[in-house]
C-alpha cells in the first residue's frame, strides 16, 4: 500500500489546475486519471476541439461571406480526415503538454480509475490491468461530468452526442439537435458550415435558456438564416433507426405530430456529474439528489479529508470555473483562508455570433425583484462592427441604480467571448458606470461598445443620440 | 430552502438583530439559538423552527428583520438527526482542526493546520476587489461589514484597515485584558453555573466598556434639603408620591445647561466634542432582571409634577418589563438614586457614551453649623463621576457645588439665568 498527501482523481482543467498549484506549494501529490494524459473532457471531448471546429466554420463563413464586398471564392473543399487530424493534433499538443507539466512538478500520474474503500484510501484500478491501495491525507474529487442521454432513444450508431459530434466520423448531409442549449448550438454550427442541413429541437420557447432573450435574440435572427429549421416549444416523441438514419416523430405547441428523417441526431440535453461508481457511499461525503457534490465555501464535502470541484461541485458546470475551484481547495489545504466568492463567472457561448455574459442578468434581476437599470449599446453603431460587415451585436449592461455600481454585463457579437473579460474585472472590482465611461477605450474596436454603453447610462453616448425627454 | 424568522409572540412583528449565533455550514438542532434579536421590549434568543445546515447567513448584526423574513439558507432540512451531527459544531471543528495529513510525511511539506473556516462574506456581492476580499478574509474580517468610501459604497484596503483598528480599539476598550481562567471552584465546595441573562450580559459588557475606556473621577458633595424635603412632603398627596428625584432631574437639566461640557459625547476617532442641546436624563432602575435605564426626554421643557408622573410610569414600565428600546436610548447624562437602600456615598460608573453620571445616596439629619450654632439639618449626600477626558477637576467641583446649592436653595437657579 502506498501512500500520498494530495490525490486529484480527475485531471481535467479543475483537477490538473489543483493538482499543479498543490505541487507548486511543496505538496506531494498524485494524479488518478483515465486518459493518458492531463486535459479531461475540456480538452479531448469538448471545449478544446469545438472551438477548433468553430475556427474552421468562421473561416468558411467569412469566405463565403465576402462575396458581399466583391471578393469570390469557389466552394471549398473538405479533407474530413485532414480536418479531423489536425483538430486531434490541436488536443495531443495541449495534452501532451500538459502531461510533461505534470512530469516536472514530480506529480505522481496513475493512468486508472479510483474508487473511495474509505475516508483515507482509495483503490486504483489500473489501465495496465494491476489494482494499488492508495492511502492519502486529502483528496480533491474533481470527475466531472459526462452527456446525459435520453433512455427512449434507440441504440443507434446515428445518434450522437457531443462526443461523438467532435469525432468526426462522417459529414451528415443532415442533422437534428435535441436541445437548444450552447452545446447543441455550437456544434449545429459547426456542422452547418461544414455543409450539414441542419433542424434544432428545443423544447422551451427560446435557444439557449440562461442568456438574456435580447442577446439569444440576435443570434436567433442569425441562426433562423443558416439553419434548416429550429422547431421551439417542441417535443421529440418517437424514434426510429431506418437505413440511412433515424426518423424522428414530434409533437409541436398544438399537439400536432409530425415527422422527419435525419442521417444524424445529436443529442445535447445536457450534462450530469460524475458521482456514481467512485466509492462514494463509503466516505461521509454527501450528495444532492441531481448528483452534485455537496461542498462549503472551501469546496470541502461532508468528509473533511475529501474536497470536490468542477462540474461535480455544481453548476455551472464551465472549465473556468473548475480551475479557479480548484485553487480554492488546494489553497484552503495548505491552511491559506480562501473562499469560494467569485461575483461574476463569465459564460461564453461560442456561437456565431458568440454571446458572452457574466453577473446578473437582467432576467435574474427581475426574478430577485431587484430594482436595476439596463443600459444597452447596439452595434449598428460601432464604426468597428461596420468594418467587419457584423452589426449584429449588442451590449447591455446592468447597474444598480443607486450606486452606479455595474452588477452584470451580456455581450452579443463577434468576439464577444474575448471582450466579456473586462465585464468580469469591472463587476470584480465593483466598477460603477463612471470608472468604465472614464476609461479610456482604443478605437476602432468593439470593446469601445463598452466604454459607450457605461456612457448611454449617463445619457449620452457619443454614437446614440436620444432626444431629451 | 429558507430558514424564516419565527413567529415570537408577544405581537412582536419585528427586531434589530444583535447577534448572530451560527454560521454557514454549522449544522442545527431544532429548538437550538440562533439568532440574538433585540426587540421594543427585550433581547431574546431565536430558536430555529426546525433543523438542518445553514447554507447562507442571509442577516447580520444591526439589520431589522420583520417575522417570516428568511434570516438563513437551510439544507438538508429533512435529514435524519443521525445524518447531520449536530452537537455543538464549532468545538468539533476545532478538535478536528490538525489536518490529519499522513503523519509520516507531516513535516515534508507545508500543509498547515485548519484552523478556521472563513466563509463567504454575509452579504453577497460586496462592492471590493477580490485582493481586497482576500486581505479582510486574511485578517479575520467579514468583508461584507466593512463600510465601504469609494464610488458606490466601493471597499478599499484602506477602508478594511481602518474597520479593523476601530474593532482593535473598541475590543481592547470593552475587555482591556483577557480574561484570565477562574480556578476550579469545586475544590473548595459546591458551586452552581447559571446562564447571564441578557440583561446581565449587556450590563457586563457596557460597563466593562465604559470602566475600560473613560478615566474616571468621582467627586462627592452633600447638600442640604431641609426645605426641600419641606416642600415635597406639602405636595405629597396619597394620589401622588413626590420623591426627591424629580426635582433633582429638574436641578441636573438646569446644570446640564450652565456646564455644557457635562452635556456632551467625545469622539476620538476624529478627536471632537460632541455637544448636545437636547436635555434627556437616564434613571436608573433596579428591576428583577437587573439595571435598566430608561430615559427621560427633554427634561428641561417639564414641570417638577410632569416629570414625577413620567418617572412613575417609566419606572412601573421597566419593572413590567414594558420598556422599549426608544425609551433606554438617547440619553445625555444618568441619575443612579439608591437613597431609598441606604449608604452614603458610592462610586457611580459613566453610563458611555455619557460623560457624567449623579449618584445619590440616603439623606441624613446632620448637626450643621449655622449662625453660631449647631442645627439639626437633613443632608443628601451626592457622588459625582465624570469622564476626565474632557472634564477637568475644577469644572466636576463647580458642577456638583452648583448642583447641591441649588437643591439647597432653588431660586438659585433662576438668579443665575
Amino acid at each position: 500500500m502506498s501512500s500520498v498527501q494530495l490525490v486529484v482523481i480527475g485531471a481535467g482543467p479543475g483537477g490538473y489546475a489543483a493538482a499543479f498549484l498543490a505541487a507548486d506549494l511543496g505538496m506531494e501529490v498524485a494524479i488518478v486519471e483515465k486518459e493518458n494524459n492531463p486535459g479531461g473532457v475540456c480538452l479531448y471531448r469538448g471545449c478544446i476541439p469545438s472551438k477548433a471546429l468553430l475556427h474552421v466554420a468562421k473561416i468558411m463563413s467569412e469566405a463565403k461571406h465576402a462575396a458581399h464586398f466583391g471578393i469570390e471564392y469557389a466552394a471549398p473543399k473538405i479533407d474530413i480526415n485532414k480536418l479531423r487530424e489536425w483538430k486531434q493534433s490541436v488536443v495531443s499538443k495541449l495534452t501532451g503538454g500538459l502531461g510533461q507539466l505534470a512530469k516536472a512538478r514530480k506529480i505522481r500520474y496513475i493512468q486508472g480509475e479510483a474508487s473511495f474503500i474509505n475516508s483515507t484510501t482509495l483503490s486504483i484500478k489500473k489501465t495496465d490491468g494491476t489494482t494499488e491501495e492508495l492511502t492519502f491525507g486529502k483528496a480533491i474529487l474533481a470527475t466531472g461530468s459526462r452527456p446525459s442521454s435520453i433512455p427512449t432513444l434507440p441504440q443507434s450508431k446515428h445518434i450522437w452526442n457531443s462526443t461523438a459530434a467532435l469525432d468526426m466520423e462522417i459529414i451528415p448531409e443532415t442533422m437534428l439537435v435535441i436541445g437548444g442549449g450552447y452545446i447543441g448550438m455550437e456544434l449545429g454550427t459547426a456542422y452547418h458550415e461544414l455543409g450539414t442541413k441542419i433542424s434544432i429541437v428545443e423544447m422551451l420557447d427560446g435557444l439557449l435558456p440562461g442568456a438574456d432573450r435580447d442577446l439569444a435574440a440576435v443570434l436567433n435572427k442569425r441562426a433562423q438564416g443558416m439553419f434548416h429549421k429550429i422547431m421551439l416549444e417542441t417535443k421529440v416523441v418517437k424514434t426510429v433507426e431506418t437505413a440511412n438514419g433515424i426518423l424522428v416523430t414530434f409533437a409541436g405547441k398544438d399537439g400536432k405530430e409530425f415527422s422527419e428523417e435525419y442521417n444524424k441526431v445529436l443529442v445535447s440535453i445536457g450534462r450530469r456529474p460524475n458521482s456514481e461508481n467512485i466509492g462514494i457511499e463509503n466516505t461521509k461525503v454527501k450528495v444532492t439528489s441531481r448528483g452534485f457534490v455537496e461542498v462549503d465555501a472551501q469546496r470541502r464535502t461532508a468528509d473533511e479529508n475529501i474536497y470536490a470541484i468542477g462540474d461535480i461541485a455544481g453548476d455551472p458546470m464551465l472549465a473556468h470555473k473548475a480551475s479557479h475551484e480548484g485553487r480554492v481547495a488546494v489553497e484552503s489545504i495548505a491552511g491559506k483562508r480562501v473562499a469560494w466568492e467569485p461575483q461574476a463567472i463569465p459564460a461564453v457561448v461560442f456561437t456565431d455570433p458568440e454571446i458572452a455574459w457574466c453577473g446578473i442578468t437582467e432576467a435574474e434581476a427581475v426574478k430577485a425583484g431587484k430594482t436595476v437599470q439596463v443600459v444597452k449599446f447596439p452595434w449598428g453603431a460601432s464604426g468597428r462592427a461596420l468594418t467587419l460587415d457584423r452589426q449584429d451585436g449588442l451590449t447591455k449592461m446592468i447597474i444598480d441604480p443607486e450606486t452606479q455600481r455595474i452588477l452584470g454585463v451580456g455581450i452579443v457579437g463577434v468576439g464577444a467571448g474575448e471582450m466579456i473579460s473586462e465585464g468580469v474585472l469591472a463587476i470584480e472590482m465593483g466598477c460603477v458606470a463612471n470608472d468604465l465611461k472614464l476609461s479610456i477605450h482604443p478605437h476602432p474596436t468593439l470593446s469601445e461598445t463598452m466604454m459607450e454603453t457605461a456612457e448611454s447610462f449617463f445619457g449620452h453616448s457619443t454614437h446614440i443620440y436620444k432626444p431629451k425627454k | 430552502m429558507e430558514l424564516k424568522l419565527p413567529n415570537l409572540g408577544e405581537n412582536i412583528t419585528q427586531g434589530t438583530v444583535t447577534k448572530v449565533l451560527v454560521a454557514a455550514g454549522e449544522s442545527i438542532k431544532k429548538g437550538q439559538n440562533i439568532l440574538e434579536l433585540e426587540t421594543d421590549k427585550a433581547v431574546l434568543e431565536v430558536p430555529s423552527p426546525q433543523e438542518g445546515v445553514i447554507g447562507k447567513v442571509l442577516i447580520k448584526a444591526g439589520d431589522i428583520v420583520k417575522v417570516g423574513a428568511p434570516v438563513f439558507e437551510l439544507s438538508g432540512g429533512n435529514a435524519s438527526p443521525s445524518a447531520t451531527p449536530v452537537a455543538a459544531p464549532k468545538a468539533e471543528a476545532a478538535k478536528s482542526a490538525p489536518a490529519p495529513v499522513v503523519a509520516a510525511q507531516s513535516a515534508a511539506a507545508p500543509v498547515a493546520a485548519l484552523v478556521a473556516t472563513p466563509s463567504a462574506p454575509v452579504r453577497a456581492n460586496v462592492p471590493a476587489a477580490p485582493s481586497v476580499r482576500l486581505f479582510a478574509r486574511e485578517i479575520g474580517i467579514d468583508i461584507g461589514v466593512v463600510p465601504g468610501t469609494g464610488a458606490g459604497g466601493r471597499i478599499s484596503i484602506n477602508d478594511v484597515k481602518a474597520y479593523a483598528k476601530s474593532l482593535n480599539t473598541s475590543r481592547a476598550a470593552s475587555s482591556g485584558i483577557a480574561p484570565v481562567p477562574l480556578p476550579d471552584f469545586t475544590k473548595w465546595g459546591q458551586v452552581r453555573r447559571e446562564p447571564m441573562n441578557n440583561v446581565r450580559r449587556k450590563t457586563a459588557e457596557h460597563l466593562s466598556h465604559a470602566w475600560n475606556s473613560i478615566p474616571h473621577v468621582t467627586q462627592f458633595e452633600k447638600t442640604d434639603i431641609t426645605e426641600l424635603e419641606k416642600l415635597r412632603k406639602r405636595f405629597t398627596s396619597d394620589k401622588r408620591k413626590l420623591s426627591i428625584t424629580p426635582f433633582i432631574l429638574k436641578v441636573v437639566a438646569a446644570a446640564l445647561k450652565q456646564f455644557p461640557q457635562f452635556n456632551s459625547a467625545v469622539d476620538m476617532t476624529t478627536n471632537e466634542i460632541v455637544y448636545k442641546s437636547y436635555i434627556n436624563i437616564g434613571v436608573a432602575v433596579d428591576t428583577d432582571r437587573g439595571l435598566i435605564v430608561p430615559v427621560l426626554k427633554n427634561v428641561d421643557q417639564k414641570s417638577i409634577m410632569q416629570i414625577s408622573d413620567e418617572l412613575t410610569q417609566i419606572a412601573s414600565r421597566a419593572r413590567d418589563r414594558k420598556t422599549t428600546m426608544e425609551e433606554m436610548t438617547g440619553g445625555c447624562f444618568t441619575i443612579s438614586n439608591l437613597g431609598g437602600i441606604g449608604g452614603t456615598f458610592f462610586t457611580p460608573i459613566v453610563n458611555s457614551p455619557e460623560v457624567a453620571i449623579l449618584g445619590v445616596s440616603r439623606g441624613v439629619m446632620e448637626p450643621l453649623y449655622m449662625e453660631n450654632q449647631f442645627v439639626p439639618r437633613l443632608m443628601l449626600p451626592l457622588s459625582l463621576s465624570y469622564d476626565h477626558r474632557i472634564i477637568d477637576g475644577a469644572n466636576g467641583a463647580r458642577f456638583i457645588r452648583w448642583v447641591a446649592e441649588a437643591i439647597s436653595q432653588p431660586f438659585l437657579m433662576d438668579l443665575e439665568k
